[in-house]
């Protein structure tokens, strides 16, 4: 169990690496280096001014190099400043991995309540006129364009009922609750519907899969309600597989969070990561965009942990090698 | 050969027909896979329907701007007077031009991965797996913008390619083909996997056919159907992600209509023209919707296990 958990930690940490040498050289083939956007913003910086910055920040060495500085200094806690905010990395972070993680939260507690409900509702009659009704909105959830259904729930609530807001976050002076509250209604509703779709389907599958085992059969035929059945016995089992499939759509949640955020104006990691590599803040962008494979990886690994909790067959084999 | 069909009772059924037949019963797929045809030859109609509408879907007329829908603007003007019907046409040429593209490119690499995954084994297959789950399990739209952010004049292309006018088209093609392989790649490993120790595998070897031969002659068509539903459902997911890409700014650029940039306006216009942003969303959700209802028919009749359960 401990070589098993240390084995998949060492694991995580290498890949996380590796993303670091990806990202770093990725953040290179960006267009534009400091040096140039500090000359585009101040006529005064002479050719000499430039070469010598470039020798002073290291510039002009080559990748590898570079990467291993900005490597050693990340590891004595120095991850940089960032350019646009005029902040240090850290202080821009960690407020918005806090609004994100709320808005994650949220939509992805809800997703997964509703996912697992109307599975197991969907499953329990199969191929009924309510499996098809479950089945054709949760490929309309799958399939609707995230952006798309964020301007919709704009126009409907903004636009033509007036009762939300279109984006922002918090009002200057919040008078209640509801202040401080209605700004997150929209992105976490736009979120949830986007990824419900998904948790769904995967929750109906793992049912009817469920269903078909012999111990069902048993279930029902000591007399057994329904009900019992269905939720003492099979679901408990159904959510095993569903726990898996659905820590590996941590990243595509992810990646819903940044176009939620985006469009509601939601000061989140997602926003800020494609504000950062839209306006050349190449720091902040590096470090956030780690960080985000980093929530990934943790989701993934946590995942695993309980997958390993919950099955007492995976914890037996474990104990035995 | 017809006396050898009527003694195993299948009256002459083809797998094929077959298939056919179950795909048939599968009414949303059946549904969806008109609408497909359907918008296909809709987009295809663009100059068609510019030369019988008597307008021009790059000529701005800044006096007819949001203007009502008429005879000769069926669905109305846009910020800049233009025919939204028209653009639209125009924006799904190169939306589902993307999305094919793209999903082609996407399948053969997936393919050539999951073979040669599945076919070789051992330390190699573990490599190219763990890439597999690591492109799957990354936060990947953040990736894909910065991809399509880079400054491609920095990675040593040839200048032609850079100056071409179409480069932002390719650029979107390959960007959305790397993260759309994935599926595919796993079902073909899987596939290959259960396939390279049966007899008929066993018998070309012993044959003396080269291994490259053995994957492409004896393994990969029977994988055709796998290979053909992942494709039908990755193209769905192609589409969206190179309408957000677009929308973003960061796809196709305009001029260039597509159902992704058509919409990059449509969020600051919504006080003025709210159905200029329902338009190209609608036919996005109706493409993807469509793509997957028929990916999901394919796979109940190629795959009749599915059916049994």
């Amino acid at each position: 169990m401990i070589a098993y958990t240390s084995s998949r930690l060492l694991q995580a940490g290498l890949v996380l690496l590796i993303m670091s040498f990806v990202i770093y050289g990725l953040m290179g083939l960006m267009p534009g280096d400091p040096i140039d956007l500090m000359i585009s913003s101040d006529p005064d910086v002479t050719s000499e001014d430039a070469a010598r910055l470039r020798t002073l920040y290291g510039l002009d060495q080559p990748i590898t190099e570079r990467y291993l500085n900005w490597l050693s200094a990340v590891f004595q806690g120095d991850l940089g400043f960032s350019r646009s905010h005029a902040k240090p990395v850290l202080d821009v972070l960690l407020p918005a991995l806090g609004a994100t993680s709320v808005l994650l939260g949220l939509s992805f507690s809800l997703s997964i309540a509703l996912g697992v409900c109307t599975g197991i509702w969907a499953a329990s009659k199969p191929y009924s006129v309510r499996d098809y009704a479950v089945n054709f909105f949760a490929f309309a959830g799958i399939s609707i364009p995230p952006f798309w259904l964020a301007i919709l729930l704009i126009l409907l609530f903004s636009v033509v009922l007036g009762v939300l807001p279109a984006g922002g976050m918090g009002a200057v002076d919040p008078t209640g609750l509801w202040d401080s509250v209605k700004f997150v209604v929209l992105p976490v509703i736009s979120l949830t519907i986007a990824s419900v779709g998904s948790h769904t389907r995967y929750m109906r599958a793992a049912m009817i899969e469920t269903l078909r085992q012999d111990y069902i059969r048993t279930a029902k035929a000591k007399g057994l309600s329904p009900r019992q059945v269905l939720y003492g016995h099979a679901m408990r089992n159904a959510l095993l597989p569903v726990t898996t499939i659905v820590a590996l759509d941590f990243g595509a949640l992810f990646s819903g969070a940044l176009i939620t955020e985006t469009i509601f104006a939601y000061p989140g990691m997602g926003k800020m990561i494609f504000d950062a590599i839209m306006g050349n803040d190449y720091n902040l962008a590096l470090v956030a965009l780690l960080l985000a494979t980093c929530m990934t990886l943790v989701g993934n690994l946590l995942a695993d942990g309980a997958y390993v909790v919950l099955d007492p067959r995976i914890r037996l084999s474990g104990e035995r090698t | 050969m017809s006396t050898l069909d009527h003694s195993l009772g299948t009256s002459g059924t083809s797998a094929g027909t077959l298939a056919f037949r179950r795909f048939l019963k599968h009414r949303l797929a059946v549904a969806s896979l008109l609408m497909l045809t359907a918008l296909v030859l809709g987009a295809m109609a663009a100059p068609v329907a510019e030369v019988l509408l008597d307008t021009d879907a790059k000529q701005v007329n800044l006096f007819g701007r949001f203007a009502a829908p008429t005879m000769a603007h069926p669905l109305g003007t846009d910020e800049l007077g233009r025919d939204v019907l028209v653009r639209l046409m125009y924006g799904g040429q190169v939306s589902l031009f993307v999305g094919a593209t793209a999903a082609i490119i996407a399948a053969v690499f997936g393919t050539a991965v999951g073979l040669l995954a599945g076919y070789t084994g051992g330390r190699f297959d573990n490599l190219l797996m763990r890439l597999t789950d690591g492109v799957i399990a990354l936060p990947l739209l953040p990736f894909l913008i910065v991809l399509a952010a880079l400054d491609i004049s920095k990675l040593g292309l040839p200048v032609s390619i850079i100056h071409d006018e179409n480069v932002s088209l390719y650029r979107i093609i390959v960007i959305v083909a790397l993260f759309g392989w994935t599926t595919t790649a796993r079902l073909v490993r899987a596939g290959t996997l259960s396939l390279k120790s049966r007899p008929f595998v066993l018998a070309a070897h012993a044959n003396g056919a080269s291994s490259l031969r053995i994957m492409l002659v004896h393994i990969l068509p029977n994988l055709i159907s796998p290979i053909t539903v992942s494709t039908t459902l990755a193209m769905g997911n192609i589409i969206l992600l190179e309408s957000v890409l677009s929308f973003l700014g960061l796809g196709i650029q305009p001029p260039t209509p597509s159902w992704g940039n058509l919409l990059t306006n449509a969020q600051e216009l919504i006080w003025e023209a709210p159905s200029l942003a329902c338009y190209p969303g609608l036919l996005i959700f109706v493409t993807v919707i469509a793509c997957n209802f028929v990916g999901d028919g394919l796979q109940d009749a190629l795959d009749p296990r599915a059916l049994e359960k």
